[in-house]
């Protein structure tokens, strides 16, 4: 009988400092996350054989999954005949300094592949120049060549996890880590 | 003693001699406690050896007795047998008390019965310690599935979550022998967390009339119990071993009870589980394999004034999902729709690569009673429980053996309760709840929090009361009171916080509004909600019943609908919950006609369930991200109607032939947008034949049709994506139900005495036999593969 006093007064307590505890402040503020693994950032870069004006074409998404579009640019026209050697670099710019992600999927090479995707008229043949360590494509750098002059789209996909070898985007299966479509004009 | 009744017996013998033998001594036995009255107690005339059993009424009749002193032996099962010495002389009618103890094992007693009612004006449905036997390799959400009405919410087909009237996740309410799962429910693909095996009879009450366990259950209340250990000495228990060919894996358990005359008792139990990937038809469901533990320990003393028990147990799972079914945007979704076959099918395997969960369940309590005379019985409990939820993505570099998630829930729990009995035909039932639990998220996953920090705080109060006008008419009425408070603390990412305007509503909630793009903010919530319940049962012509019930339910917002906010993974989409939910309100009405006899029994239960300010999650727009694009999902509050109807029905066409059927409908709208609700179970039927034959070694023979029908009320959820390689727009078909399925299955299982003390049940179970490919409505990997395949299952049980 004893035993049962005691617990009734333990749990009557309990509702008592439960109901005055409402004002305190927490004390202990929890460490906030900054994702590593996002990409804020694409950007390829262009720079033409034997001289010229690089091209800039950049897809930039600060606040990630948030609500935010992300912003799309393209830093001029390519010129019609001339070969491109193209770069991409991947970032996480919600950490400072930026990360580079670019330098993960290349460490990592066999399990990612950029896809290019020509859309419209436009007239670009594009050709792989960087592979992973079976010897398959794994595009972050790569060769463009601007035929006539056009219009059109392109669009860069990385996979995560695709099928390798593959003959495109169709039987590559994988996850989208990057999509990126970017509008351009052959002069 | 033995002395005593050979005495007698010789006293007797020698009176015995040439007399009138036309008496008969008709009877009752009873519970000497609570004077319930027991069933297939067995009443044997020591002298003549004239055995009787007594009816479902109790009541027993021997004739054939001469005048003179007789020795009666009085057994039911696991109560202490008792002998009684009678004078007879005439007909007499003489009524027994025997010290009864709720059966462990072994012996059936009918079920129901020995069982307290939870609820008295709702139908409550329950399922045996031999179906859940029957089914040990299981999940509770499966076995569940056998009852009309509920259906389960499954992620492949190792996660399942109980949907009880189109109900499920914080609408249905798990309370694991008294005290209520706290297991992170709010998830759609969170199972509960309890081992079948661990438990021995489950009670499911569609509805919240049940307030003593909870005022916010507004689909229903699962009841899970253990049996309680009989009062005397004895060392029991049963190992059973279970293999399927389907995941090609199996599972054991095994428990041991030892109990003493004087009270004390303790049972140990463990079970582990282990499958590797389940088929389809057609393919191998890779990464859908599972790992299963479980352990618990039990140990107290049962006087008939008071009683104390302690608890503990361990549930951990590791669970395999569907690798086809992880996808990056909607683009991804497209490809994985409109493949015929999952992306992703490799050779078998028994190893679980992400994506996959892991989870581990800690439950700790100790239960006491008290009977006190003239108030009723006191019950107290404590109970803890810790539940840490850890699920891992596909990821790149150093990330990819972390887990993406890692939440830690902690919750201390304590009831008391008073039950009294008011007058010989009123109860009264009283309780008081308070509960604090916190939550914590682990920030070294490098993602971020789905769930944020916090603590809550509820409080909660109930009376609840039921009488008996007359032997017909029986009338309950409750009422409960819950209080909670909730203190977060949440990083808000800046461009949602500013477009929802939480920055001018909520300004006074920051914290720091400096972490890069994030703010801090503590938003403290209150919650008052009352819930209420009233009710009839009324009893004709013998074996008809009618159940009236109307409850008014009321449930806070859970931490995800108030606080989700970025990409959910498993669904591949955006998730936004809202800070500024209020909670929803149920009013249900259910109505019961029931009949129980011996050669036709049914029970049809109509049912109708207003829920104001419902919480439903759905789509509003595309969002894009670097990714490519995601739909994304807003909770919203509106106004919604479940309508449905549950019929059970049996037929016993020999004595050993049964016809059973079952059928449930259930219609849910959104009634402010007069549009069908999502996910709603696609009407069905379950048609059964049964051969059972006690004499012939109990042998079971069940050949069971499942037909589910097509669901043809939905929401229309599809969008639209540009595909830049095939420079196409498609549509991404999120919605359209998959085609009706008609399932086959086979049951069987025999018994075996091996010794005095020892008993072998065999079981042998083909599902799905004519392995048909189907998809079902409310499976969350339908979009990217089909259901299982056939399975061959042994069942091996041993009671020793």
């Amino acid at each position: 009988m004893k035993n049962f006093k005691f617990l009734t007064i333990a749990f009557l307590s309990l509702f008592l400092t439960t109901a005055c505890s409402s004002d305190d402040d927490n004390s202990s503020i929890p460490t906030p996350i900054n994702e590593e693994e996002i990409i804020t950032t694409v950007t390829v870069t262009l720079t033409p054989e034997g001289g010229g004006t690089e091209i800039i074409l950049q897809k930039q998404d600060l606040d990630g999954d948030g609500p935010n579009a992300p912003t799309v640019d393209v830093s001029g026209d390519l010129v019609a005949g001339t070969t491109y050697n193209a770069v991409i670099e991947l970032l996480n710019e919600t950490e400072n300094p930026a990360e580079n992600i670019t330098e993960e999927v290349e460490e990592e090479s066999d399990e990612h592949q950029f896809f290019y995707t020509i859309g419209g008229d436009l007239d670009v043949t594009t050709t792989y120049t960087s592979f992973d360590s079976n010897g398959n494509p794994l595009g972050t750098e790569f060769t463009l060549e601007a035929g006539a002059a056009s219009n059109g789209t392109l669009t860069f996909t990385l996979r995560h996890e695709p099928t390798k070898p593959n003959t495109g985007l169709s039987d590559a299966g994988g996850e989208t880590d990057i999509e990126a479509t970017f509008s351009v004009s052959i002069q | 003693m033995r002395l005593f009744f050979i005495s007698l017996l010789f006293i007797s013998s020698q009176i015995a001699i040439s007399q009138n033998c036309e008496n008969t001594i008709t009877g009752k036995v009873i519970d000497q406690h609570d004077s319930t009255i027991l069933i297939d107690a067995k009443v044997t005339v020591l002298e003549t050896k004239q055995i009787a059993l007594t009816n479902f009424q109790g009541e027993f009749s021997i004739s054939g007795l001469c005048n003179r002193t007789y020795t009666i032996e009085v057994y039911h099962a696991f109560c202490d047998s008792k002998t009684y010495t009678i004078a007879v002389s005439g007909d007499i009618d003489k009524t027994f008390r025997l010290e009864h103890h709720l059966e462990e094992l072994n012996e059936i007693i009918l079920e129901g019965k020995s069982v307290e009612k939870k609820s008295n004006t709702t139908l409550e449905n329950k399922i045996s310690k031999e179906d859940i036997d029957r089914n040990s390799a299981k999940s509770l959400g499966d076995v569940l599935n056998n009852i009309s009405g509920v259906s389960s919410l499954n992620t492949g087909n190792t996660i399942v979550k109980p949907i009880i009237n189109g109900l499920h996740s914080s609408r249905v309410v798990v309370m694991n022998d008294g005290l209520r799962m706290e297991d992170q429910d709010w998830g759609s693909e969170h199972a509960p967390n309890i081992d079948i095996n661990a438990i021995d009879n489950i009670t499911v009450i569609k509805g919240a009339s049940a307030l003593q366990y909870s005022g916010n259950a507004i689909g229903g209340i699962i009841i899970t119990e253990n049996a309680k250990t009989p009062v005397k000495d004895s060392l029991y228990g049963k190992t059973i071993i279970t293999g399927a060919t389907n995941g090609r894996g199996g599972s054991i358990t095994s428990q041991l009870t030892k109990s003493f005359k004087s009270g004390w008792y303790g049972k140990v139990q463990g079970s582990t589980k282990r499958f590797g990937d389940f088929n389809a038809p057609d393919y191998n469901l890779s990464n859908t394999g599972v790992f299963e533990h479980s352990f618990s320990l039990r140990g107290g003393v049962n006087k008939f004034n008071s009683g104390i028990e302690a608890y503990y147990s361990l549930y951990k799972v590791k669970t395999g999902i569907l690798r086809a079914s992880h996808l990056g945007g909607a683009q991804d979704q497209v490809r994985a729709i409109n493949s015929q076959e999952p992306l992703y099918i490799e050779d078998f395997t028994y190893n679980l690569d992400a994506p996959y969960q892991d989870v581990t369940h800690h439950l700790a309590r100790i239960k006491a009673f008290k009977k006190l005379e003239n108030i009723g019985t006191l019950n107290f409990q404590y109970g803890f429980q810790q539940n840490n939820r850890l699920e891992f993505d596909v990821r790149r570099g150093d990330d990819k053996d972390k887990a993406s998630l890692d939440l830690k829930l902690n919750t201390h729990t304590l009831l008391l309760d008073l039950d009294s009995k008011i007058s010989s035909t009123t109860k009264l039932k009283l309780g008081l709840t308070g509960q604090y639990q916190t939550n914590f998220a682990d920030p070294s996953t490098g993602v971020r929090r789905l769930i944020p920090d916090y603590d809550k705080y509820n409080a909660g109060i109930y009376a609840v009361l039921d009488k008996k006008i007359n032997n017909q008419l029986l009338f309950e009425i409750g009422a409960r009171f819950d209080y909670t408070y909730l203190d977060a603390l949440k990083f808000y990412r800046t461009s949602f916080w500013e477009s929802r305007d939480y920055d001018t509503i909520f300004q006074d909630i920051v914290i720091d509004g400096d972490f890069g793009n994030q703010v801090l903010a503590n938003p403290k919530l209150n919650f008052y909600n009352p819930s209420a319940t009233a009710g009839l049962t009324y009893q004709f012509k013998d074996d008809y019943k009618l159940l009236f019930n109307y409850s008014l339910a009321s449930r806070a917002p859970n931490p995800s609908e108030l606080f989700s906010e970025g990409l959910h993974h498993s669904a591949s989409r955006i998730e936004y919950g809202d800070l500024q939910f209020n909670s929803e309100t149920a009013n249900k009405v259910s109505l019961t006609l029931q009949r129980e006899s011996n050669n036709f029994s049914f029970s049809i239960n109509p049912y109708v369930n207003f829920i104001k300010d419902f919480i439903v999650i759905e789509p509003v727009e595309i969002q894009q991200t670097i990714r490519g694009n995601f739909q994304v999902w807003e909770y919203r509050q509106t106004n919604a109607r479940l309508l449905g109807v549950d019929v059970n029905s049996a037929f016993n066409l020999t004595n050993n032939f049964q016809f059973k059927n079952q059928f449930s409908l259930v219609k849910g709208k959104d009634t402010a947008l007069d549009e069908a609700l999502i996910n709603m179970p696609a009407a069905s039927t379950k048609n059964a034949i049964i051969y059972n034959n006690k004499k012939l070694n109990n042998l079971y023979l069940k050949l069971e049709s499942e037909y589910v029908f097509r669901q043809n009320e939905y929401p229309d959820n599809n969008f639209e994506v540009f595909v830049a390689e095939t420079e196409t727009t498609e549509i991404v078909d999120i919605s359209t139900p998959p085609d009706a399925y008609h399932l086959l299955s086979f049951n069987s299982s025999a018994d075996f005495k091996l010794s005095n003390k020892t008993s072998l049940t065999v079981g042998f179970d083909v599902s799905n036999i004519f392995n048909t490919s189907y998809r079902n409505y409310l499976n969350r990997t339908r979009f990217y593969a089909d259901d299982l395949g056939r399975n061959f299952l042994i069942n091996l049980k041993i009671n020793y």
